[in-house]
């Protein structure tokens, strides 16, 4: 018998009687009056940076300002971009200084925004970058994870990810360290 | 090799006190966190409960969801195994490093693997497997097993890290800097990951209606890996199955705020599809589980998401340190699964406790902690795997115990004993109760003989 067979048919004889899934109810969630207000005090209590933007343009601006700066910066905003695709691999993107990409939904309870595929163009993009901004529209904003998953279909494309800041270690004494392998900072710019 | 018990191994990991009072302290502190963050929270109490009854409908439905996720998962173009064991999941493993001719490889923490000793396994084959977390890197570097099951390096100091690194990084010796010993692994590490040609990860969670997986990280090194390697292998113990993406929502809001205190973990990466060029697997581990399935006291330990709240709030977990439990899962929830692994070996463990119940009091999934390691110490006990001085004394103890005049002569026996031959109760090796703890004074009388002569009065 091979081990799938041997697996599936063990379980079936010591599985217990069946019992009932519960039924989660969105009124028993906490909503947040302001969730905006909830979501930049969570994501800057755990490293990140959250700033208001009036105009998108104003992004093309600083996206600008950081390439005179002679930085590398890759840009996922508007879904296309000639410099990035999915194809690129780990020593072509190591390099990167800066990465814009666009979120879909943020929460405000942990203060974690949703990307999916389409929207950093490559998985690696968002972890490899040294420095990460993330766009959000501010009506996006949810109370509670509850709220986000009755929103998304997070598995529509073949990858996607919540992130709530900046990559972080304690592993040596429990002494925070920010920048362990990704992101060494996570700046959300709000969409007003 | 004859492991240490875990009694034996906590006298030696105590002998340095100010360092076990360090390492009580700091895990207190993480269990606070956690407190802190659960008390935000107003429908906790909701949330576990959900928890709870998601994994048991899960595990009621088992066989059926698996057979869902895999229909679903190769649908999404990712190759599924089965491993019926330890052997097979290594086994497995190392075929596809064979099939695809890979030389490097990088793992994020997996507790599956180290359950099934991947790394020792590999390496007798000649193939060297980079840990990714850092604390399983320092580990890793110093031939140790990870002590906590979330904070893989808890047991060491920054000296010890910085005197590790300084051998296999040449770092600066003496410098003890977290911030500076992290960016050189950063640094080291980016290197494995870029030219790695394989990448293997653990599994938080596993959705059987989508065949997607989610896996957590505070460093991004499981991506890291999966996303820069051209092939990825995510090994999972069946128990990770829950039915609904909609599920996600009530176990990561538990997990990170039981775990460390955080709000959520920095990534909940939620693979369904490999990506451009990638082969995507998933291997499939029993190991041991279907076996626990079926013993009825025991069957809910398999509702475990691994946060590690029962370790840092456990008071002998706290001052023994993770590796006096000589098992991958240590801690209180590992003293309930690893006696089902064998009995015989981890039948010290169910006695590590002090059965206090705060394990149960935590467990974000409402295991009954201590109630099990209360019922595996009677099976153990049944089953013959205790020292013969503990089956003489319990059985000398229960005899005296269900005979009440015995019981009355022999207190007194002992009380005036104790006052004429004092020192025959303080020589630590004719008395192991004085070996860690001060003997109370003698009292004069029995509860008994005082309560007769103050009811009259």
């Amino acid at each position: 018998m091979n081990a799938r067979a041997q697996i599936l048919n063990t379980i079936s004889a010591n599985k217990p009687a069946l019992a009932d899934l519960p039924a989660i109810s969105l009124q028993q969630v906490t909503n947040y009056d302001d969730v905006f207000a909830k979501f930049k005090a969570t994501l800057e209590s755990i490293g990140g940076q959250v700033l208001e933007l009036d105009d998108i343009n104003e992004l093309q601006l600083l996206i600008n300002e950081e390439k005179n700066a002679g930085h590398y910066v890759l840009t996922a905003i508007n879904g296309v971009n000639d410099e990035l695709n999915n194809a690129q691999d780990a020593i072509t993107l190591e390099p990167v200084h800066k990465a814009f990409i666009k979120a879909s939904i943020g929460v405000a309870e942990n203060g974690a925004v949703w990307i999916k595929e389409s929207q950093m163009i490559n998985r690696l993009l968002p972890f490899i970058c040294q420095h990460l901004v993330v766009v959000l529209e501010k009506e996006k904003i949810v109370s509670t994870m509850h709220h986000a998953y009755q929103q998304l279909d997070v598995f529509e494309e073949g990858f996607g990810v919540f992130i709530a800041g900046p990559s972080k270690t304690a592993d040596i004494e429990q002494s925070l360290v920010i920048g362990a392998h990704g992101a060494r900072s996570m700046t959300v710019y709000i969409l007003n | 090799m004859k492991l240490q018990t875990h009694a034996a191994a906590a006298s030696t990991f105590i002998a340095d006190e100010p360092r076990t009072d360090w390492h009580d302290e700091t895990l207190w502190f993480v269990r606070s966190k956690r407190d802190k963050a659960a008390h935000g929270i107003a429908e906790w109490e909701a949330l576990r409960e959900w928890a709870s009854k998601i994994k048991e409908h899960t595990l009621s439905n088992l066989d059926n969801y698996l057979i869902e996720f895999e229909e679903k998962a190769k649908a999404n173009g990712v190759t599924v195994h089965w491993a019926a064991n330890g052997a097979e999941h290594n086994q497995i493993v190392f075929d596809i490093i064979r099939k695809n001719n890979i030389q490097k490889i990088v793992k994020s923490k997996s507790m599956l693997t180290e359950e099934c000793g991947l790394n020792e396994y590999l390496h007798v084959k000649g193939i060297e497997t980079v840990d990714t977390d850092l604390g399983e890197r320092i580990v890793q570097f110093r031939n140790e097993m990870p002590s906590h099951i979330v904070l893989p390096a808890i047991h060491l100091k920054k000296e010890d890290v910085s005197e590790t690194f300084h051998r296999h990084l040449g770092t600066e010796k003496g410098n003890n800097d977290p911030q500076y010993l992290t960016e050189a692994a950063r640094q080291h590490l980016r290197s494995k990951f870029i030219e790695a040609g394989l990448a293997i990860t653990g599994v938080n969670f596993a959705i059987a209606e989508t065949g997607g997986f989610v896996v957590c990280t505070n460093e991004g090194n499981a991506d890291m890996g999966a996303h820069a390697a051209p092939i990825h292998i995510a090994c999972m113990g069946f128990e990770k199955i829950i039915p609904k993406a909609e599920h996600l929502a009530v176990f990561l809001r538990l997990l990170a705020r039981s775990a460390t205190g955080q709000p959520i973990t920095t990534y909940s990466s939620h693979f369904s599809k490999p990506g451009a060029g990638q082969q995507m697997h998933i291997v499939i581990v029993d190991n041991g589980r279907s076996k626990q399935l079926g013993r009825t006291d025991f069957r809910n330990s398999l509702k475990c998401i691994r946060c590690a709240a029962c370790f840092n709030t456990c008071p002998v977990y706290r001052r023994s340190g993770g590796h006096s439990y000589h098992t991958a899962v240590s801690g209180p929830i590992g003293s309930i699964l690893n006696p089902n692994l064998d009995m015989k070996a981890n039948a010290d463990l169910p006695f590590a406790s002090t059965l206090c119940g705060s394990c149960s009091n935590v467990c974000p999934v409402k295991i009954d902690i201590h109630q099990q390691l209360w019922k595996w110490r009677q099976v153990i006990v049944s089953e013959g795997y205790v020292s013969a001085g503990k089956k003489i004394g319990m059985k000398g103890m229960a005899f005296v115990l269900s005979k009440p005049a015995l019981y009355r002569f022999s207190g007194k026996a002992v009380r005036s004993f104790m006052s004429l031959f004092p020192f025959l109760f303080r020589t630590k090796k004719l008395n192991p109760w004085y070996r860690q703890r001060q003997m109370p004074e003698a009292p004069k009388q029995s509860f008994t003989d005082w309560y007769k002569q103050n009811k009259k009065a």
